[in-house]
This record gives C-alpha cells, sequence and structure tokens, in this order.
C-alpha cells in the first residue's frame, strides 16, 4: 500500500506583517498527478480550482466559441445521468460546482462537503470526462448563447472591449470574443464539442489548486480518480500576436447619454523580470482599489466618473496595460486629456519615495487579507502554478515589493508606459470627438487618429 | 448551465433565488450607554479583521423631493472632518493595508473596513469621528454630484433592464417610498443642496440609529472596550424614532408597463408581486416565500418554471424567480422569462400564468423540497468559510428590525416550513391586483 500514498513535500511559509502561517503543500498523486494544498480541518468542506491551460485560445477561426459553449454543458448531463437527474444528484450531496471558460483556461472550481467527498468527486469527475452533449441540452445552451451574443451587441462595454481586442491583436484568436459569433455556434456539432473537449482537458495542463478539509494521502487518490482518465498531453498555444494598435481614438456611435471608454497599450509578460514592478507602478496608477493617480484626478478631482481603473493584462504570449471608464458624453474629451496627461507623467516623471513607500505599504499589508477562506485560497494556489511561480512566492513576495525603490519603478514606467501608443474606444456620442475636430483637438498621442471601423459585431441573418 | 444568463435580466436580480442561512460563529451582542448595538463575530482562522457600521436609514427614510440624499451623503462621507483633513480617512486606511468600502440600500447606509486585527482601534477612531464631525466644502459637494450622477448614468441610465426596473418598483409601489430609486431621480440629485444633506445627516447619524458589527480575530470583550472607548462619548440624538414610512393602501389593479428601448436585444418579460418581508418574530411566511422562490427558479434544470417553460414547452430560454425577504416593510417577489425565439410576448406570459396556476394546483413536490433544504445545509457550512458574509447577513438583518434572535432561528424555520406552508404562500402571493407585469421590448409590440 506504500505506493498509494501520496509524496507530500511539506513548506511553512510565514506571511510578513501577520502573525500566521501558510502551509503550501506539494502534493503528488500515485498516478502523478500535482496539485498544491493548503489543510485547514476547521470547517467539514474542501474547495478544489483547477485551469485547464487551453481555453479559447486553442480554437480555429471556425470554431471560434467553443471552449465557452463547452463549458456550459458540463452540469448537462453525464454518464447516466441526464441534465435532470445530474442535477438532482449535485443537490443531493449539496456539492457546488462551476466551470468557466477564459482567453487561455478552463477553469473548475468546485466545493463539496467531507460527508459526501467521494459522491462529489465521482459527479465531477463524470462531468468533466463524459458529459453527453443531448442534442435538447445543446440546442438550448446554444439558444442561450445567442441570446447573449445578442445581448452583447447592443452592451457598450463588451463592444468597447471587443473592438479594443479586434484593434490590436486582429485575426489571432486574441482578437476574437470568447462568446463566438452566430455563424459559429450556429455550426456547432455534439461530436466536435466532444473531440474539443479532449482537447481541452488534458492531466499535463491541470494546475490544481486545494485548500479545506482533505489531506494530502487522500487528495492523491482523488486526483486520480478524478482525472486520471484524462488525456495526457497539454494542448499547444498559438504563436504571440502581431500588437497592431497605435495611438489614437476610435469612436462607435453609440446612443446613449454616457460613453464608454477602454483605452490600451502594449505592456509586459507575465514572465518579465520587471513584471512585479510594473505592478506596483500600475497600482499607482491606476488600482482599482487604492487611491490611484487616475482615481484622484478623474473622479475624485474633476468628478468626471464613478469609477476608472487600469490593469496589466497578460495573456501568455503578449501583455497589454488597459483600463476603462464611463463619463457623460460632453466629458469625453477632458477625461480622455487627464487619462492621457497621467499616463505621460508617470512615464516622463515617475515615483517619488512618498508616493512609493504609500503604495508599498498598502500593498503589503493587504496581501495576507487575500487568503480570507478555502475557495480564494484554493484560486490563488492554482493560479500561482499557471503563472510558474515559485511554491515560496507567498512567503516572499512581500519583501521583494519592499525592496523596490522609485528608480525602480520610475525605470519600469518609462520602459513601459507609451503615451503616444496609448488607443482610446469610445462607445457613445462624445462631444467635440466628431471627425472635424477630432484630428486637432484631441492631441493626446501627438498624432491622433481618428478611425470610423466597420461594423465589428456582424449578424448575418 | 446554470452560469449562463442575461445580462439585461441579471441587473434586475437583487438576490439569488437561493435564501441565506446561519453560520455556526460564535456571535456576541452589547448595547453601549449611548444606544449604539454591538455585535461581535468571532473567527480566528486568519488575522484580519472587518468593520461595517450600519445606519438605520436608507433610501427609503428621505424626505419628499430629495430621493437620492442617503446616497449622496454616504458619497460625502469621505470628505474630511472637524478633526482630519479630506483624504485622511482613506490614506490611513490604505496605509495600514486595509480595504474600505460602502453603500446604501432601501434599508440602510453602511460603512465597511477590512483590515489587519492589530488595526482595529486605528479604523474604530476613523469611523466614530465621521459620525458627528463631517465638514464640505461647496466644491466638495459639487464634484461629489457629478460623481453621483456619473454613477447613474453608469448603473441606470446607459442599462435599459435597469430602466425598467426601476419603472416597475415606482409602480409596485402605490404609497410606499419604496418606490423611489436608491440612487434618486435625476432632477432630485441636481436640486439637492448643502441644507439637504446636513439636515439628513444630523437627523439619522447617531450612535442610537447604527449598528457596529465587528468580525474576524478578537475577543469579544476586547472589541466591547474598543468600541466603548471610541464610540462610548459619542452623544445619542433624542429625536431617533423607529420608522414608521407610508404604507400600501389595497391594490385594487394589476399593473402594466410596455418599454421600449433600442438598446434590448432580447426582449423578456418580468413580474413583481408585492410580498411579505421577515419580521420580528414571525418569519414563517418570509421562509416559505424563499423556498418557493428555490421551487420555481432556484433548482437548476429542476426548477419548476424551467420544466414547465423551458423542457416541456419550449417557452423560454431562460426563467428565474427571485425573493429578498429582509426588508422594513413589505418586499417584492419577482419573476422573469426571457421568451424563445418564436414565442410572442403574449403566448410567454400566458404559459407563466398557466404555469403558475399548475403549480397551485399541484403543489409542492416533496423530494426537491428535501433537496433544496440541504442544499440550505451546506450552504450553512460553506459560509463558514466567509467571516464577512455571516458579518453582512447578520448586519442587513438587524438595519432591517430583525433581532439577533431571529437571525438565529432563521436557518431553522427554513428547514420546518412544509409543503402546505408554502402553497398557501404561493396562494396569497399570486394576486394580479398586487403585481407589476413589465414587458421589455426592443421595437413597438408585436404581441
Amino acid at each position: 500500500m506504500i505506493s498509494r500514498l501520496a509524496t507530500t513535500i511539506l513548506l511553512s511559509l510565514t506571511l510578513p506583517g501577520i502573525a500566521q502561517s501558510l502551509d503550501i503543500q506539494k502534493v503528488t498523486s500515485p498516478g502523478g498527478i500535482t496539485a498544491w494544498l493548503v489543510e485547514d480541518h476547521s470547517i467539514p468542506f474542501t474547495a478544489l480550482e483547477i485551469d485547464f491551460l487551453g481555453g479559447a485560445a486553442i480554437e480555429n477561426a471556425a470554431e471560434t466559441g467553443t471552449a465557452y459553449f463547452l463549458s456550459g454543458l458540463f452540469d448537462e448531463g453525464a454518464g447516466d445521468y441526464d441534465a435532470s437527474a445530474y442535477q438532482r444528484q449535485m443537490r443531493d450531496v449539496a456539492a457546488e460546482f462551476s466551470f468557466d471558460a477564459y482567453r487561455e483556461s478552463i477553469s473548475v472550481r468546485a466545493r463539496f462537503l467531507t460527508e459526501y467527498r467521494d459522491e462529489s468527486i465521482e459527479l465531477l469527475r463524470l462531468a468533466l470526462q463524459e458529459p453527453r452533449f443531448d442534442p435538447e441540452r445543446v440546442e438550448f445552451v446554444r439558444n442561450q448563447i445567442l441570446a447573449i451574443l445578442a445581448d452583447r451587441a447592443s452592451a457598450p462595454n463588451d463592444i468597447a472591449s471587443d473592438t479594443v481586442n479586434q484593434l490590436a491583436f486582429g485575426d489571432h484568436v486574441l482578437g476574437r470574443p470568447i462568446e463566438g459569433n452566430e455563424e459559429s455556434v450556429r455550426a456547432r456539432t455534439s461530436d466536435e464539442l466532444e473531440q474539443f473537449r479532449q482537447r481541452a482537458l488534458t492531466r499535463d495542463g491541470a494546475y490544481i489548486g486545494v485548500a479545506g478539509d482533505i489531506s494530502p494521502g487522500e487528495l492523491g487518490i482523488l486526483l486520480d480518480e478524478l482525472l486520471g482518465g484524462l488525456p495526457l498531453d497539454a494542448p499547444e498555444l498559438p504563436p504571440a500576436p502581431d500588437y497592431r494598435l497605435g495611438g489614437g481614438t476610435t469612436v462607435i456611435e453609440f446612443p446613449t447619454p454616457q460613453s464608454t471608454v477602454v483605452f490600451m497599450q502594449e505592456g509586459i509578460l507575465r514572465n518579465d523580470e520587471d513584471f512585479l514592478t510594473a505592478y506596483v507602478m500600475n497600482e499607482i496608477l491606476g488600482s482599482p482599489s487604492y487611491s490611484s493617480r487616475l482615481q484622484k484626478e478623474v473622479r475624485e478631482e474633476r468628478g468626471l466618473t464613478y469609477g476608472i481603473a487600469s490593469f496589466l493584462g497578460t495573456h501568455s504570449t503578449v501583455g497589454f496595460v488597459t483600463g476603462r471608464f464611463s463619463t457623460e458624453n460632453q466629458s469625453v474629451r477632458e477625461a480622455v486629456e487627464v487619462v492621457a496627461e497621467i499616463w505621460r507623467d508617470l512615464a516622463n516623471d515617475g515615483v517619488d519615495e512618498a508616493e512609493l513607500s504609500r503604495v508599498k505599504t498598502y500593498l503589503m499589508g493587504a496581501y495576507p487579507l487575500r487568503f480570507d477562506g478555502n475557495g480564494s485560497i484554493a484560486s490563488i494556489l492554482a493560479s500561482m502554478q499557471r503563472d510558474d511561480l515559485p511554491i515560496t512566492y507567498v512567503e516572499n513576495r512581500n519583501t521583494m515589493i519592499d525592496q523596490l525603490t522609485p528608480d525602480d519603478v520610475s525605470r519600469v514606467a518609462a520602459r513601459i508606459l507609451r503615451p503616444d501608443d496609448l488607443h482610446f474606444v469610445i462607445v457613445g456620442q462624445p462631444e467635440g470627438l466628431d471627425p472635424a475636430v477630432t484630428d486637432e483637438s484631441v492631441a493626446i498621442s501627438g498624432q491622433s487618429v481618428f478611425e470610423r471601423p466597420e461594423q465589428i459585431h456582424d449578424r448575418p441573418d | 448551465m446554470k452560469t449562463f444568463f442575461l445580462g439585461a435580466v441579471l441587473s434586475l436580480l437583487t438576490m439569488a433565488a437561493s435564501p441565506v442561512v446561519h453560520a455556526a460563529h460564535k456571535m456576541n451582542a452589547f448595547r453601549l450607554d449611548n444606544g449604539l448595538q454591538l455585535v461581535v463575530i468571532e473567527d480566528r482562522r486568519s488575522p484580519a479583521i472587518s468593520q461595517t457600521l450600519w445606519y438605520r436609514v436608507g433610501a427609503a427614510d428621505e424626505p419628499p423631493g430629495k430621493s437620492g440624499i442617503a446616497h449622496y451623503v454616504e458619497h460625502l462621507m469621505f470628505k474630511g472632518t472637524r478633526n482630519f483633513a479630506p483624504g485622511f480617512y482613506r490614506q490611513t486606511v490604505q496605509n495600514l493595508g486595509g480595504n474600505d468600502n460602502a453603500f446604501t440600500s432601501r434599508d440602510s447606509t453602511g460603512y465597511i473596513q477590512r483590515i489587519a486585527a492589530d488595526h482595529l482601534e486605528t479604523i474604530m477612531e476613523l469611523e466614530a469621528d465621521r459620525m458627528h464631525n463631517l465638514i464640505l466644502t461647496d466644491d466638495d459637494i459639487e464634484t461629489e454630484r457629478r460623481v453621483v450622477l456619473e454613477e447613474r448614468n453608469m448603473r441606470t441610465d446607459t442599462n435599459p433592464g435597469a430602466l425598467l426596473s426601476e419603472q416597475m418598483s415606482a409602480s409596485l409601489y402605490l404609497n410606499h417610498p419604496y418606490s423611489i430609486p436608491i440612487i434618486g431621480w435625476r432632477h432630485e440629485i441636481e436640486q439637492l443642496s448643502r441644507d439637504d444633506i446636513f439636515d439628513f445627516y444630523k437627523t439619522h447619524y447617531a450612535p442610537n440609529n447604527a449598528i457596529l458589527v465587528i468580525a474576524g480575530d478578537i475577543a469579544p470583550h476586547e472589541a466591547l472596550r474598543l468600541a466603548q472607548e471610541h464610540y462610548g462619548p459619542l452623544q445619542a440624538n433624542p429625536h431617533i424614532k423607529t420608522r414608521i414610512r407610508p404604507q400600501e393602501p389595497p391594490h385594487l389593479a394589476e399593473r402594466r408597463l410596455v418599454m421600449t428601448d433600442e438598446r434590448i436585444a432580447t426582449p423578456y418579460i418580468v413580474r413583481r408581486y408585492l410580498a411579505s418581508e421577515r419580521n420580528p418574530g414571525e418569519q414563517r411566511t418570509a421562509a416559505s416565500l424563499s423556498l418557493l422562490a428555490a421551487i420555481l427558479g432556484g433548482d437548476g434544470i429542476n426548477s419548476f418554471l424551467t420544466q414547465k417553460l423551458e423542457i416541456e414547452a419550449n417557452i423560454s430560454i431562460y426563467s428565474s424567480a427571485y425573493y429578498r425577504g429582509t426588508s422594513v416593510d413589505p418586499t417584492g417577489f419577482g419573476l422573469v422569462v426571457v421568451p424563445a425565439d418564436s414565442v410572442t410576448m403574449q403566448e410567454a406570459e400566458e404559459a407563466l400564468d398557466e404555469a403558475l396556476d399548475e403549480f397551485l394546483q399541484t403543489g409542492v413536490e416533496e423530494a426537491q423540497l428535501n433537496r433544496i433544504k440541504k442544499g440550505i445545509y451546506a450552504a450553512n457550512i460553506y459560509e463558514q468559510d466567509s467571516v464577512q458574509s455571516v458579518a453582512r447577513r447578520v448586519g442587513e438583518a438587524l438595519s432591517s428590525g430583525l433581532t439577533l434572535e431571529d437571525v438565529r432561528v432563521w436557518p431553522d424555520i427554513l428547514q420546518s416550513v412544509t409543503a402546505a406552508e408554502i402553497l398557501d404562500a404561493a396562494r396569497s402571493l399570486f394576486r394580479p391586483e398586487s403585481s407589476v407585469t413589465g414587458w421589455a421590448l426592443n421595437e413597438d409590440i408585436e404581441s
């Protein structure tokens, strides 16, 4: 029975600034599947997150939207259970599963009670390995997705996101909405969904985080039962896209009193040695939770928006800096100019000691608050593995932040932020941005471009 | 397929159908001499703490013509005070690695911070300070008015589903101020004055109108000691009274609304019935309605409406039921149906009414009821993972006039509700004359 025991490496990590340690264990199952685990037996349930590498990124152009479609079908019948019976079983053991498609992964999140662990894992195994794709359920989900596509086509937020992605990444898979398009969704067959499942859910592509009431030995056995039957080899992600979007402004006319604005420029990869520094830089620029420069200038000082934030986006082959806000049509020009100005200031003048030290204390203090339950911890453990971070990262992260100097952050701001390459996509009826005046007056980039792109959301009848 | 729903419809749902339950955290309650209620929820798993100060005042307590004032004051509470310069509060919380936010509902206004447990005293000092010491410049007031108007734009005016929802509330309530949107009507937000703001603030912001909920890594007596030190000196307001709002007259006529908006991509039907809420010592009706919502729309593919409208009849592509029982005064019970492609609004609504009639005839299936109750039992365990979620639920209940005892017995009441009680509750609920039905269309009616 020795061979049935999972091998366990125990690492004791202490979170700086707080008096409690987080023990992350690397568990390898008898069958060779690896997961990171934080044991906590105080509540009789376990949270599990599996990120399967692949997602929408492994779709070809004709099958766009398949990962999203598939993610809607996992709990619509599996094994001997039709959809109704499957969901009855799930509820009878009080398990909670969710399945979500992303650009480069399909994520599975599960919570199950200790008393029903075996039954819950068997149901989850059926969902991942033996989904039925019964025709009437496939049609039902297809119709829901078609309605979602129609909705997205008249939602300013979605129009703005889809436009900026399309402008930046063109025909590359990263330029397409993960929900797909009407033609592709209408054409998808059950066989194609099943074939896609076999490419998308693999053992080597699975990044697994677990937290809660389970021992390493129990987890090892569970992992083999749950995932042992999946294909081994992880799918290959497509090569990097060319980043095609230059500086300027794109207006999409849309009848609404308030414009939605998305801005974006190219950024850096997650594995870039400057990434953590860039993360700190972006907190100063546009953190959603901290009093960032964008928040202060656009909301607090001028009252131009309810909320504005910027983010570092990272696909595995391309990085970008993006953000968004909404503002009344007559304020768009002013708000866009303020954002561009802040961008320019940070790139040119960097940060000083006082500003950096404030954001450092915030980030270091707030970090432990993220580990606030089994669900959050499982999710963090899975994403750490996807990002190829060492298991000691949690222990060292605050020290790395603490060591950053104003020169580091200023250097990275100058490296990454390129005001001339920042592009604004505006969905609405912005005033003072019509073609006649735009070219001269919105000198955000010095070479302001005005484009009125062709209809992005085709809706073939 | 529970992850799939439509954006326009989602914005109408104030809460999912599944009822909330009590978790097994240790809870202690105290009352300071100045009337401040204190609840301490101990959870030692992580060295963090949250402080939420709930005021028993919300959008339904606004003077006539001053809609939006409760929410506007909430925004302005982040400016300066007599003791601290503008920006000091948020800067301090962030310097300590904390997060903060605030919220306004129909019945309450709340301020929350989350922070490492050893900084509780600091955030108590700041929260207590702004209960009575707010200072506003004209510039603060005008700049924040713009922010609030942008918020209204973002949440409501650019969202046809939210606009219809606003019209539905205004129509459901004939007399009660729940008819007013929390964020306020635009023309009234534009007119709110400095005097309006300070009248409202001075009338309602007082220790004897507040509930302090401390949740996380602290002993109850230590939390009490800190609360006495920082909140104890605040003066009670002798004019605070139990909230008595204008109540509804008998509802005699069914109301129907049709909204046409070119931004509505997928037409849908939404209906709301006036419904009983949880009351101190009497929560069985509300518990029955919570379970009714779960049976009709909260049991995935096995939900009654899903079975009737989607599986058996192919009438709709999405249906849902929702109910939110934690409320000072009678609340709403909602139904949503998104017709399938070739189905007219009229056909879909008739099918909905037939399904409801059939439910009243056939009653509750015991196996389904037991399954739903099991889910409630599990939710109880899962909820212990988030002490913040427990804290929010307790604060919401207390600020809606319920007692800690009501909170404590609520899960048992949910488990003990019978099929017959649910059916009785459904019979009293589904009266057309106390309902409003909305059609969301993208062109003129093609019924």
